[in-house]
């Protein structure tokens, strides 16, 4: 396995390697297998290796100085293309970077590039890219899962140590499973959304893949905190994890989410999870079966709530200012024009969905009822981390699926999302932690899920997790 | 009632006035809200509504929002804001974020000059729109050949003030309009300009038979000038009793104010069809000030018209010119010059007519002039041409007077004076005899003649009614 961003961030500082070498190593991986894969819409180069070199002058010193890290395409970053993956936003430039990247800058990371995702984040395999489909590395007949499969893909593949994402309805964790990494949707308003491109801006919430639990956490402290630019921000300092990495799970309560681990969970991800949580018990922890009964209607109530956000928040790909122009007759034959040509099939899809549902006439029976499911999922959630500190359930309901499997049945793809939606409807932190693998040999992962702002305590059993495979 | 309704009709009236509030920067950024900058000079990804920007409530603007509310006697309330979805390229998110059924400010209400009130619904707060040039094809977006976007203004923070349907005339509607404008000056919410679109107005208007339900109302569009505003609620009423009277129906719809044609012209119908798709805006949080802001914010409301208008009919003896001289700002010289002993009457008198604003006239040389006035020792015409250079000047009201080698005349030279021309004009004096008093003017205009002005018309006109009476 390549070396962790702890590792390389540590031997850069000893002096032991230069931040030039660790990039043109990750660079040759890029070039000898993202042709295959690809995980990235634009390599950026020779930002990269201006980057890396004033790493190497000691210009840019900070707890990531000299380790690559890997963006999904739809965070904005200064002077380089940023297209959700798609033809609308094709060769925009946009004049500022978000937040997150500021972040990392100022950690001293190298970004070494932007990673392909479902069209404006809409998808759970990375096949509905206007640049064509990723591929699992594991496997490449199999996708990625998604929207941030481009990221899972490019830290599962070694292209990079830390790769960011963005997860509106598990689009973190559900890549990070089905490419047996670890994957990280934190609470929500912990890290500022300003410059992620929006998709549904009451659920999106960036976070980190790595290929270690340390990692992440190291990322995560890095880029969450309070942020002026963001309202839903949390006023608060970033949470510390690395330091309660190590503090085990004697005694922590930990729930089996019962609703997440029926019907349409395959058996060898069902066994995992059990197997997950016997080690958990291993440990100290006292498991036992925990209830959300409302999280069974998660992902209806998603379908309305998400799309109605996106109808508005893509309103705004209209031709005028930037991105993709049609030219037509008019002003309003333009606008059409141009959204007929620049959004592809499945962003139409949930426009139309999110349009009807937010209509005169309509919004009580749909958005309004949605809202009301999602108080309800809120309330349930918040009994359950009464008996328990965290919750457990599968990631994804299978291993990863071949390409074109689910892309002809958007239900059967929908489904994909079961066990992630109910933590971005009620806000809470979650993540996914490889454990093992299939009946055909391919990662799985579990979630953990905690209460919001209970980073520190899902980083916890995180670890835990991922010291009983060792 | 408007002179010109019809027998039996009556008019209704409800004012929409949106104004800018005079804050240093934009609602959800830093940009600065300033008038006639060169287009697009103001601008940042947040008010261009770039991808991944976000919005953050300036607390300015919410502070400027409550002072208005309280100066309409609303209640301020928490509040949420909402998106407005539509399309229109001077709109960069192709939505508006606006208030909508929790608005900051409600139920409040304006008490005009004449003693009337007008109810207040709602006053709540928005974002402005850029501006569109639309060049060829007669100045419409749909015919033009080309359209420019200046998005200095986009973002600006507006207060939309809704009345009640309380208003029956378009005299009351144009007192309302000026009520309205004084408090925005008085309280600094906005500069309230017509002119540079600061302050806009639309006007519902329908009509009813005496006595009946409201009728359908058409909402009216493109009011530059109060005189627009006045002339418009005139021509369309006239046009519905027209139609009603004609046996047909108003259909509720935008007609704009043809200002050259002095006629409203129906606007597009589509546009009425537009549905808004109206749901909470989940970039912002809710807005909810505390005791201790609201208290600070009342703390700092200044005396209002009415308030002033009211203090200063208790001090003078008539009211006829109390709302003119509260409107020009000259009430706190006229009460600080009754204070200093001057006379109520003539102060309140010269203050009316003789006095546009205060320059360099200082309460105590008003005081002065007035008793002078009262003692006899100027006449009317004479304190007027003293006030005058008071005003100019400043100075003593005795010396000024004097280089003037203005003094009242002796009683008796002027008895003699008016006995003299009466015996010249026998005729005349008959007439007066008679009850005619139109020859007052005649004798009066002798008697200054022959004195050089120095007369005081007043008592040359009680001198005439005695001797006519004797």
């Amino acid at each position: 396995m390549a070396a962790t961003a702890q590792e390389i961030a540590a031997a850069i500082a000893a002096g032991q390697r230069r931040a030039v070498d660790v990039l043109d190593e990750h660079l040759a991986a890029i070039g000898a297998r993202d042709g295959e894969l690809h995980a990235f819409n634009l390599v950026t180069t020779e930002h990269a290796r201006a980057d890396a070199e004033a790493v190497d002058r000691g210009e840019r010193p900070g707890p990531l100085a000299g380790v690559p890290v890997a963006l999904k395409d739809n965070l904005c970053t200064r002077g380089i293309p940023t297209t959700c993956s798609s033809r609308i936003l094709e060769g925009w430039r946009p004049p500022y970077d978000a937040t997150v990247v500021t972040r990392l800058r100022d950690a001293g990371a190298v970004l070494v590039g932007k990673t392909n995702l479902d069209e404006f984040a809409m998808g759970s395999s990375t096949e509905n890219s206007a640049f064509g489909a990723t591929r699992n590395p594991h496997d490449v007949t199999r996708v990625p899962g998604g929207s941030s499969g481009g990221s899972a893909a490019a830290v599962a593949a070694g292209f990079a140590p830390v790769a960011l994402g963005s997860d509106t309805g598990g689009s973190i964790r559900q890549p990070a499973a089905l490419c047996g990494v670890v994957g990280v949707k934190p609470t929500y308003g912990a890290v500022s959304r300003y410059g992620l491109i929006a998709f549904a801006s009451s659920l999106d919430q960036i976070g980190p893949f790595t290929t270690t639990v340390a990692d992440a956490a190291l990322v995560l402290e890095v880029i969450a905190g309070h942020d002026p630019m963001d309202s839903t921000s949390i006023d608060g300092p970033a949470p510390s994890l690395l330091e309660v990495l190590d503090h085990g799970v004697d005694g922590l309560r930990v729930g089996v989410v019962r609703e997440l681990l029926g019907e349409g969970i395959a058996p060898d991800v069902r066994a995992r999870t059990e197997a997950a949580a016997e080690a958990l018990a291993a440990a100290g922890a006292k498991v036992d079966e925990a209830s959300v009964p409302a999280a069974i209607y998660g992902l209806s109530a998603y379908y309305l709530i998400a799309p109605s956000e996106a109808s508005s928040n893509l309103a705004r790909y209209d031709g005028v200012r930037y991105g993709l122009r049609v030219d037509a007759a008019n002003t309003a034959e333009m606008n059409t024009a141009t959204r007929t040509a620049g959004f592809g099939p499945e962003v139409k899809r949930r426009i139309m969905l999110g349009t009807y549902a937010l209509s005169s006439g309509y919004y009580d029976a749909y958005y309004g009822k949605a809202q009301r499911v999602r108080t309800l999922i809120i309330r349930d959630f918040q009994a359950a981390y009464e008996q328990f500190d965290v919750l457990l359930s599968p990631t994804s309901p299978t291993t990863a699926f071949e390409l074109g499997a689910k892309t002809a049945d958007p239900l059967s793809m929908y489904m994909n999302d079961v066990c992630t939606i109910p933590s971005n409807l009620s806000g809470d932190p979650a993540m996914s932690v490889p454990y093992g693998a299939g009946a055909d040999g391919l990662p799985v992962g579990v979630q953990v899920m905690a209460p919001a702002l209970g980073e520190p305590v899902m980083f916890r059993v995180a670890a835990a997790l991922e010291r009983s495979l060792a | 009632m408007s002179e010109g309704m019809r027998n039996g009709w009556e008019l209704v009236v409800g004012l929409e006035v949106h104004c800018e509030l005079a804050t240093q920067t934009k609602i959800f950024c830093g940009c600065r809200n300033v008038f006639g900058a060169p287009p697009n000079t103001n601008i940042c990804p947040v008010c261009l509504g770039l991808p991944g920007s976000l919005p953050v409530l300036n607390e300015e603007a919410v502070h400027l929002a409550m002072r208005l509310g309280m100066a309409l006697g609303c209640s301020v309330e928490p509040s949420i804001f909402h998106r407005k979805n539509y399309f229109y390229p001077d709109m960069p998110k192709d939505y508006q974020v606006s208030q909508y059924d929790q608005p900051i400010n409600v139920d409040g209400s304006i008490e005009l000059a004449d003693g009337s009130v007008v109810g207040i619904e709602r006053a709540h707060l928005e974002e402005d729109t850029g501006k569109s040039t639309h060049v060829g094809g007669g100045g419409r977006i749909n015919e033009a050949e080309r359209s420019l976007v200046d998005y200095n203004r986009a973002g600006v923070p507006l207060v939309e003030i809704v009345s009640r349907p309380d208003i029956t005339s378009a005299e009351q509607a144009k007192a309302y309009v000026n009520e309205l404008r004084a408090i925005l000056l008085a309280t600094g919410a906005s500069d309230a300009k017509m002119e540079e679109g600061s302050m806009r107005v639309d006007a519902n208007v329908s009509v009813r038979r005496r006595g009946e339900p409201l009728g359908t109302r058409c909402e009216i569009k493109n009011l530059n000038s109060v005189r627009s505003l006045v002339r418009a609620i005139e021509y369309e009423a006239e046009r519905q009793i027209d139609v009603l009277q004609a046996g047909e129906r108003i259909v509720q719809e935008t007609r704009h104010w043809d200002e050259a044609g002095g006629r409203t012209r129906p606007g597009r119908s589509k546009e009425e069809a537009e549905d808004y798709r109206y749901f909470p805006e989940p970039d912002l949080v809710p807005v909810e000030p505390d005791d201790a802001w609201r208290q600070r914010v009342r703390d700092e409301l200044p005396l209002l018209p009415a308030a002033r208008r009211a203090r200063l009919a208790t001090a003078v003896p008539a009211t006829a010119g109390v709302a003119l001289v509260v409107e020009r700002g000259l009430d706190d010289l006229v009460l600080d010059a009754i204070a200093a002993g001057g006379d109520p009457g003539r102060l309140l008198t010269h203050a009316e007519h003789n006095v546009l604003e205060a320059g360099a006239l200082t309460a105590e040389s008003f005081a002065a002039l007035s008793r002078m006035e009262v003692d006899g020792a100027l006449t009317a015409t004479q304190a007027k041409t003293v006030l005058a250079e008071l005003v100019l000047t400043g100075g003593d009201p005795a010396a000024i007077a004097a280089t003037h080698g203005f003094e009242a005349l002796d009683e008796s030279y002027l008895a003699t004076t008016l006995d003299a021309i009466i015996a010249e004009n026998p005729e005349a004096f008959e007439k007066l005899k008679a009850g005619d008093g139109k020859v007052i003017g005649f004798f009066t205009g002798q008697v200054m003649k022959a004195t050089q002005g120095k007369a005081d018309g007043k008592r040359v006109a009680a001198l005439l009614q005695e001797k006519a009476k004797s």
